[in-house]
């Protein structure tokens, strides 16, 4: 099996791109139509990695190894475990959705709006698959970039605050990761590579900061309580396809940050601090939740529900056991469906309405009965309803937790009751009741378009939460190898 | 015998997928000549698979592996037993009557494919839980009829009011399942596994344990997280204040959701459960008062209710509380029991409170009925024939469930007991009264629907034709009242085989201690000597002299409840009221929630974090640049000074060395 497919995930859609942006800003459609092709081609290659992956095995496999700045032993060193193999894949299917999403949309700098997300999905698999930390650093900083533009160029009317506030907020802390990956590199002799970092032998106070340090980058990514406030600020003002990335995918990079460095370089720091990252989870479960259920705002509202599910996230990886960790993996690319269903929920109304006012919605069902349907089916999955997705990873996490400790699970518990609560009564506001006024009147039903996006969602959701087994299937020994690895001390 | 368990579920499901998503291809017969044979196919399977279990072939079986994780099976798969079956023909055959009635009843709704769709996907979700051999699918189940009764709460979503009780009763069913879900949980924790067969087969390891963090006995723990589950979807006190509310959804779905099967989904999986909660006589007592309460004060609030779907809501939730009582004294067969026997006498009750609804045009308010006896005589027949067996009049079916309710509540020995024995004892007499309440005012007495006309202005969509004669409803609606009449009558007489025969066999328990149902055995000699015997027992003459007080109040001296409300004002007024539960929740929980929600988020979001933090270390930067900004003036001479001081320093510390 040639091995350079990871390569071809990264570069097929960073080289796409460059094409996309020759075509320039006139020839819309030519733009739209190579974009979807390059984006397609994306997915494609990374279906033989799932198709090929040996679920059996525990360490990386498709490894790709060549020298890259010799002077200072950086080594473009990529590979995928159970962990990161799915993620490849649902970023690179996302991408697809969030073309299809912007078609009609995005009439301003198309090209360089549609090669701005063909480059951040080339950029994200490479995060996901680096093996190197210098690698990973340079993926992870160059990811900001595109984010940041398609936020500050085709966001809202108050992008700029976002954007910055956006950009600032995560580099502060990537700036302390990079002190940190220094440190590891000196300490390890002169090496980047993340496999020898994983065996050095480090002392409880140095692991201890080091955690600290992971943890300011990696929490403001997640986002964790209280570093979160960016972002109901970016999605609000992010175009569509910006909040659909940033949910479904970007979000998942901080957590997957945990698994990759925190863990397995710093365990006995990662026991020792679990109460805090613990704490720090149930706050963003339950103080999130009643926070976002008086927003008026559809998007922000959504945001918060965002960060409430990635609580579970954070939860689910802390309580050390096999069946929160694979909840915790679960419900990560769960709500990458699901919050990308919802943001284009979210963007099908807008799109129409110029609104997302809660307010100025109200019997969308009357005229939009399709859609309605639609997006009852992902608020669902969003409270976690069985044979959705969302429920899956909900109900592996709270057995997860009740087995480390019941009050812990109990805690986690009550997204029953302030999911439902948040998501339904938006729901019934914007989409049950009489006609509101006449602008709802005027709606129209979705089109074939956004039919076929919002379907291969639904489909996901439907897939996965019916049958998740594939699922757990693959992650299982790379789980299972991650938690001795973290129950053995570095001391 | 597997490929037969298959069609019992998916046959419903596949008439719900067609009707719903093809509805505007195959037209509105379509949809319901499809839903109406997925139902039928699956009734017929379910008489099959009863026989088969009653020839003693029992099932446990693995359809497919969910999902496994941390030494956790998850599967999806089928318990077939006595209990099992019994479910399932009471749901089919339910769902079956609901499905032909509703031909009759929604004729004219625009919603008509989705409404089919929806109660098929419902008979779906239903079997799937009743089916179920884990705790997994259990759940599945479980939240997947809350979904489908969200849905048809709010079938009329353009209703302000059915979109607040759809909303309402999901929330509701969510503060349960919470407790369900952790009560699913420890038993995840302490038995490692979701089988029913496995975790039973280790109750009494559990019913050793202490749960690690709080100290509680697993057992316990786990059984009351499970009943808590129960009292949302059988809405016990005090998670029943949705129930009253989901009279907002069409009237076919009150009585196969809100009365005849799913709210009975509680009591199915406590029965299901009796191994784990014979364990635990907290437990037990827990659920025994619960049930009480629900029983007597539902009962209460259900005598001055005037709409008539409420009147019969009231009384479901009563009916419930006996079912719970029934589980607290371990009588787990009579509770299943009465649940079926109820099942049939309330399905009769609400369709044929609807069959009167569609006969008034939408009118639902007793007050502006009377007299309908000559007019619809099959409707007032069969809703007599309810209202007999709701009472618990020998020989109609309530008699032998309630009184064997009754019984085994005295006979246990459960703290808690006597107040339940009480509390079940008054809701008799209470019971008698409201059930004759209703037929005695909306069929006897003064036509006043002649005259409602005037005071109507704002049921004005609904009030055309309101001066015709009310007539008796068409056949798709009468003949499912009639066919679930019979069982109303007959299916009480089943109670030798059912309680006394050992018909549950092994899927249910009941510790050796609590041996109240023995004790009955005992006694019971038949149906012909019970109905004999319950001629001079205490529940039948208190269920009479409720009857004989309606029939006084209602039909003697109708002035008079006018005047009683008066004198009582004070009581009516509580009872009107529902106890202030809605109230108390609208602004405790939902006002809270609010509150804290907003607290939260103002004060801690915008203020602290974003005001303080965020913003503020923007300022603070911006200030110490503004401040360093001064010293940068663009003036030689200032630099130069600056430079001079400087330079006088570093000389004075270079002198001063040491």
């Amino acid at each position: 099996m040639s091995s350079h497919l990871l390569s071809l995930a990264i570069w097929v859609p960073i080289v796409g791109a460059l094409f996309v942006f020759a075509v320039g800003a006139e020839r819309r459609r030519a733009a739209r139509w190579l974009s979807l092709a390059v984006a397609i081609a994306g997915f494609l290659v990374t279906l033989p990695i799932v198709a090929h992956f040996d679920p059996a095995a525990a360490g990386f496999q498709f490894i790709e190894l060549a020298p890259w700045i010799q002077r200072f032993n950086v080594q473009y060193y990529l590979g995928v475990d159970g962990i990161s193999v799915l993620f490849i894949a649902l970023n690179s299917f996302i991408t697809v959705l969030v073309v299809l999403a912007g078609w009609q949309v995005i009439e301003d700098k198309t090209s360089q709006y549609m090669g701005a997300f063909l480059v951040m999905s080339g950029l994200m698999n490479g995060i996901f698959s680096s093996l190197d930390a210098m690698l990973f650093y340079v993926f992870f900083e160059a990811s900001l970039i595109p984010m940041y533009v398609i936020i500050g160029v085709w966001g809202g009317p108050n992008r700029v605050y976002a954007a910055f506030k956006f950009f600032l907020y995560t580099l502060l802390g990537s700036l302390l990761m990079l002190i940190s990956l220094i440190w590891l590199f000196l300490e390890a002799g002169g090496t980047f590579n993340l496999v020898d970092w994983y065996n050095l032998k480090i002392s409880l106070a140095p692991q201890i900061l080091l955690f600290l340090a992971f943890l300011v980058a990696f929490a403001v990514k997640v986002p964790m309580w209280p570093v979160h406030t960016w972002l109901p600020d970016a999605h609000v003002e992010a175009p569509t396809g910006g909040s659909v990335v940033l949910a479904a995918i970007m979000l998942k990079l901080g957590a997957y940050g945990f698994l990759r460095f925190s863990l397995p370089i710093a365990p006995d720091a990662s026991h020792e601090l679990a109460p805090l990252m613990i704490g720090l989870s149930l706050i963003a479960v339950i103080y999130i939740g009643f926070v976002a259920l008086v927003q008026s705002d559809m998007k922000k509202l959504i945001a918060y529900s965002s960060i409430a599910h990635m609580g579970f996230v954070t939860l689910g990886f802390f309580i050390f056991n096999q069946i929160g960790m694979e909840g915790a993996l679960v419900q990560m690319i769960s709500h990458g469906f699901v919050s990308a269903a919802m943001f284009l929920c979210v963007g099908v109304m807008y799109d129409r309405m110029h609104s997302r006012q809660i307010a100025d919605y109200g019997g969308v069902v009357n005229t939009m009965p399709k859609f309605a349907a639609l997006f009852l089916f992902f608020a669902m999955a969003n409270c976690g309803l069985p044979a959705t997705s969302g429920f899956v990873g909900e109900f592996m996490v709270v057995l997860g937790a009740i087995k480390a400790n019941f009050w812990i699970g109990f805690a986690a518990a009550t997204t029953l009751i302030l999911g439902a609560a948040y998501t339904l009564w938006m729901y019934k506001r914007v989409a049950f009741g009489a006609v509101a006024n006449k602008h709802v009147g005027e709606l129209t039903d979705i089109n074939a378009r956004e039919f076929v996006v919002l379907g291969l969602l639904a489909v996901s959701v439907l897939a996965m939460g019916l049958y998740p087994f594939p699922f757990t299937d693959i992650m299982h020994a790379s789980v299972d190898n991650l938690l001795k690895h973290v129950a053995v001390s570095k001391l | 015998m597997k490929a037969v368990y298959l069609i019992i579920p998916l046959a419903p499901l596949l008439g719900a997928i067609l009707a719903g998503f093809a509805g505007r291809a195959i037209g509105r017969a379509g949809a319901h000549w499809v839903t109406i044979l997925g139902v039928a196919v699956s009734f017929f399977c379910s008489l099959l698979v009863f026989q088969d279990v009653q020839a003693g072939h029992t099932f446990n079986g693995t359809v497919y592996t969910w999902m496994q994780s941390g030494g956790l099976n998850m599967e999806v798969g089928f318990l077939i037993d006595p209990l099992t079956a019994v479910m399932m023909i009471v749901v089919t055959f339910v769902s079956l009557m609901v499905h032909i009635y509703t031909i009759g009843y929604m004729a004219e709704d625009p919603g008509y494919q989705r409404f089919f769709s929806y109660i098929s996907l419902f008979t779906f979700s239903m079997l799937m839980l009743v089916m179920s051999n884990n705790f997994l699918q259990l759940f599945f189940g479980w939240e997947a009829v809350g979904l489908v009764s969200y849905l048809l709460i709010g079938f009329w979503y353009t209703r302000p009011t059915a979109i607040y009780a759809n909303l309402k009763a999901f929330l509701v069913n969510r503060v349960g399942d919470f407790g369900f879900l952790l009560g699913i949980g420890l038993i995840a924790a302490y038995a490692g596994s979701l089988d029913y067969a496995t975790v039973f087969g280790k109750s009494k390891e559990l019913a050793t344990l202490t749960e690690a963090v709080t100290g509680w006995p697993v057992i316990t723990a786990a059984c009351i997280g499970l009943f808590i589950g129960a009292m949302g979807k059988s809405a016990q006190f005090p998670l029943h204040v949705w129930l009253p509310d989901s009279m907002e959804g069409p009237t076919p779905i009150s009585a196969l959701i809100h009365a005849a099967t799913m709210v009975t989904a509680g009591i199915f999986m406590v029965s299901r459960m009796s191994p784990l909660f014979e364990l635990s006589e907290t437990a037990l007592s827990f659920v025994i008062v619960i049930g009480a309460i629900t029983a007597l004060f539902m009962a209460l609030i259900a005598i001055v209710q005037t709409d008539i779907k409420r009147v019969v809501a009231y009384s479901t939730l009563s009916q419930l509380g006996y079912m719970t009582t029934a589980l607290g004294a371990s009588a787990y067969s009579v509770a299943i029991f009465h649940l079926m026997t109820h099942a049939f006498f309330k399905a009769v009750l609400f369709l044929g409170a609807g069959s009167v609804i569609i006969a008034m045009h939408h009118e639902q308010d007793m007050r502006r009925m009377g007299g309908l006896k000559k007019y619809m005589p099959i409707t007032y027949l069969t809703v007599l024939i309810g209202a007999l067996a709701n009472a618990g009049f020998p020989p109609f079916a309530g008699f032998f469930s309630k009184d064997s309710i009754i019984e085994a509540v005295q006979l246990s020995q459960v703290p808690g007991a006597g107040f339940a024995y009480l509390s079940i004892l008054a809701a008799v007499f209470v019971g008698g009264f409201y059930s004759f309440r209703l037929v005695f005012f909306a069929f006897h007495g003064e036509e006043r629907f002649r005259h409602a006309g005037a005071h109507h202005g704002d049921h004005g969509e609904h009030g055309h034709g309101h001066h015709a004669e009310p007539h008796e409803s068409p056949k798709v609606v009468t003949v499912p009242l009639i066919l679930l009449a019979i069982p109303a009558v007959c299916a009480g007489w089943l109670i030798g085989p059912m309680l006394y025969g050992n018909w549950f066999g092994d899927a249910i328990y009941i510790a050796p201690a609590h041996h109240g149902l023995a004790h009955m055995e005992e006694e019971f000699h038949g149906v012909i000597p019970m109905v004999l015997h319950g001629l001079t027992s205490l529940p039948f003459w208190l269920a009479l002299a409720g009857a004989a007080t309606a029939w006084f109040l209602y039909i003697v001296r109708p002035e008079l409840p006018a005047v009683i409300k008066q004198k009582f004002s004070f009581i009516a007024n509580i009872l009107e009221k529902k106890y202030g539960f809605d109230e108390f929740n609208e602004w405790f929980f939902a006002g809270g929630a609010r509150l804290v929600g907003r607290g939260l988020w103002k004060g801690g979001d915008q203020a602290l974090i974003d005001g303080v933090a965020v913003n503020g270390s923007a300022r603070a930067v911006g200030w110490i640049a503004g401040m360093v900004r001064l010293f940068q003036t663009g003036h030689i001479y200032q630099y130069a000074f600056s430079m001079i001081i400087g330079v006088f320093v570093l000389l004075t510390l270079w002198f001063n060395r040491v």
